[in-house]
């Protein structure tokens, strides 16, 4: 148990379920407002996006402080960012939709928004099932380039939720300028910057 | 397509339309038009005060009202803030009082009433009205007030007089949510002349019997409720008789998407979202939308030689 404990994965662990039992403690005290199924798929919405920020800072978070160990908990990461997109999309066809296939393809069809977002969860599903050691090995340099699909996943999440909103654009904006953030970081001189920061503010680990 | 419905009732210029439909309502029409003359009906501004001398009409629904802290927490409110649950938590920095409602334009008889006169210029009546929002959620709420077309009689609009404006108020200090350019202030809605005449129009001061509260529109707001909510302005400061059709603050902010009838259709989509379907705030299953969210008996001769898909 103590040995747990020490295991960043399971504080970690620990940390991703933070969403979910939000939204079970808020259903169970009437805290999901007027609108619970609207709150629901909101919530799972906006947390899906989030997953999918923190699992692309892991590589220029270990650039910028030189912990190659980080890697070991972006899988988790990623696999509870697709947790969340799972619940999003079952929160629509069930909540939404009450699953009636001809209303949902007509949806996916007629919406934009619905088939960006339909698009992003769809690809989604290759990366999780991916994730494992052996398919890793399986697939080997061609694992990184599947991988890459993440950095579209993520834009087509963003351009989702820029395109569901009524009028103010604000949170999908914040979102937007994360990804950009994190795109930037991965650029040539995004890279030479975070080497920069690194040896100007990260102290050198004896 | 308009579906007509046997129970349709037809236009009539001659007959006033209360008689027209039932005889008894007339009666406790006349009734509590009485009362309220002796009793001078006085209510307080705060909000959850008892509004009295409110009398019971016919008009109601066979369908559950949605639940007072439902109402007054979960708004569309701008000026408040864009997130449902701002009106609720900003709306103490509004003044109700004093207040004072501009009649004018193309009028002959123009005026500024103070809104304690206004409360007192017809009498209060109860009416449940379904509320379908433009975002695909509905509620069944119990307001108190007076049909428009009470203020509209007393301003004699003029020849020229076509179409109806209404304004909120435009002051930051006390609309927060003014303070952000998502809509171009103040907020504008407009109605033709005979929808605002049409007896299912009302000005609302309360729901629930008591005094309307400042998240819903305090101290006076429009409910048009054959059309999507945002049609339906708060805090109103302003209605001006006009010639031309008013440009709303919604079809300056998108054209493509918000038109100046937006009447509730399940049949025309708002581009992005079906509008077939609500949700009744409180219940689990998806209803169908009701053409004119089921108002189309009384209204929808209105609407008679009109492509509803192009002028949405």
């Amino acid at each position: 148990m103590t040995a747990a404990l020490h295991n960043p994965k399971f504080w970690i662990f620990g940390i991703c379920l933070f969403p979910l039992v939000r939204l079970i403690v808020l259903g169970g005290s009437g805290g999901l407002g007027a609108n619970p199924i609207e709150f629901i798929t909101h919530s799972t919405g906006t947390w899906t996006l989030t997953g999918l920020m923190v699992t692309l800072l892991v590589t220029p978070l270990r650039r910028l402080t030189g912990r190659a160990e980080l890697i070991r908990y972006r899988r988790m990461l990623g696999l509870f960012t697709f947790f969340y997109a799972c619940l999003h999309f079952i929160t629509y066809i069930w909540l939404d939709q009450f699953f009636d296939p001809a209303a949902i393809a007509r949806d996916i069809i007629k919406r934009p928004f619905i088939t960006i977002g339909f698009a992003a969860f769809v690809l989604l599903i290759p990366l999780a099932a991916t994730s494992t050691h052996s398919m890793m090995r399986r697939l080997g340099r061609r694992w990184q380039q599947l991988h890459r699909l993440v950095y579209l996943v993520a834009m087509l999440g963003v351009i989702h939720y820029v395109w569901l909103v009524k009028k103010d654009l604000t949170e999908p904006l914040i979102y937007g300028a994360g990804l950009t953030l994190l795109m930037i970081l991965r650029l040539s001189w995004g890279v030479m910057l975070l080497q920069l920061a690194r040896n100007r503010f990260v102290p050198a680990r004896f | 397509m308009l579906i007509r419905q046997p129970d349709d009732i037809l236009p009539s210029e001659i007959t006033p339309p209360d008689i027209y439909r039932e005889r008894r309502r007339f009666m406790q029409g006349i009734g509590a038009l009485a009362v309220g003359a002796v009793l001078g009906a006085t209510p307080k501004a705060q909000a959850g005060a008892k509004l009295t001398g409110a009398h019971a009409s016919a008009y109601k629904l066979d369908e559950d009202g949605t639940p007072y802290k439902d109402v007054s927490t979960y708004n569309n409110f701008y000026e408040f803030g864009t997130g449902k649950a701002d009106p609720a938590e900003k709306a103490d920095s509004l003044k109700t009082r004093p207040w004072t409602v501009a009649v004018e334009g193309e009028v002959g008889n123009p005026g500024i009433y103070d809104i304690d006169a206004l409360l007192k210029l017809a009498p209060l009546e109860e009416r449940v009205y379904r509320m379908r929002c433009v975002e695909g959620w509905s509620m069944v709420i119990p307001w108190v007030g007076f049909p428009l077309r009470e203020i509209i009689r007393r301003a004699a609009p003029t020849g020229n007089a076509r179409y109806v404006e209404f304004v909120t108020l435009h002051d930051p200090r006390q609309m927060p949510g003014q303070r952000s350019r998502v809509l171009d202030w103040p907020y504008v809605e407009g109605l033709r002349l005979d929808e605002a005449m049409h007896p299912l129009t009302l000005m609302a001061v309360g729901l629930y019997g008591e005094v309307l509260p400042r998240q819903n529109g305090a101290p006076i707001r429009l409910v048009v409720p054959w059309k999507y909510g945002f049609k339906s302005a708060k805090s109103i400061v302003k209605i001006r008789f006009v010639e031309r059709q008013p440009l709303t603050a919604w079809m300056r902010a998108t054209p493509s998407e918000y038109g100046f009838y937006s009447n509730v259709n399940p049949e025309v989509d708002h581009p992005r979202w079906s509008q077939a379907k609500e949700r009744r705030i409180g219940e689990f299953f998806k209803r169908d939308t009701l053409m004119f969210n089921g108002y189309g008996s009384q209204v929808a001769q209105m609407y008679r030689s009109m492509d509803l898909k192009r002028f949405f």
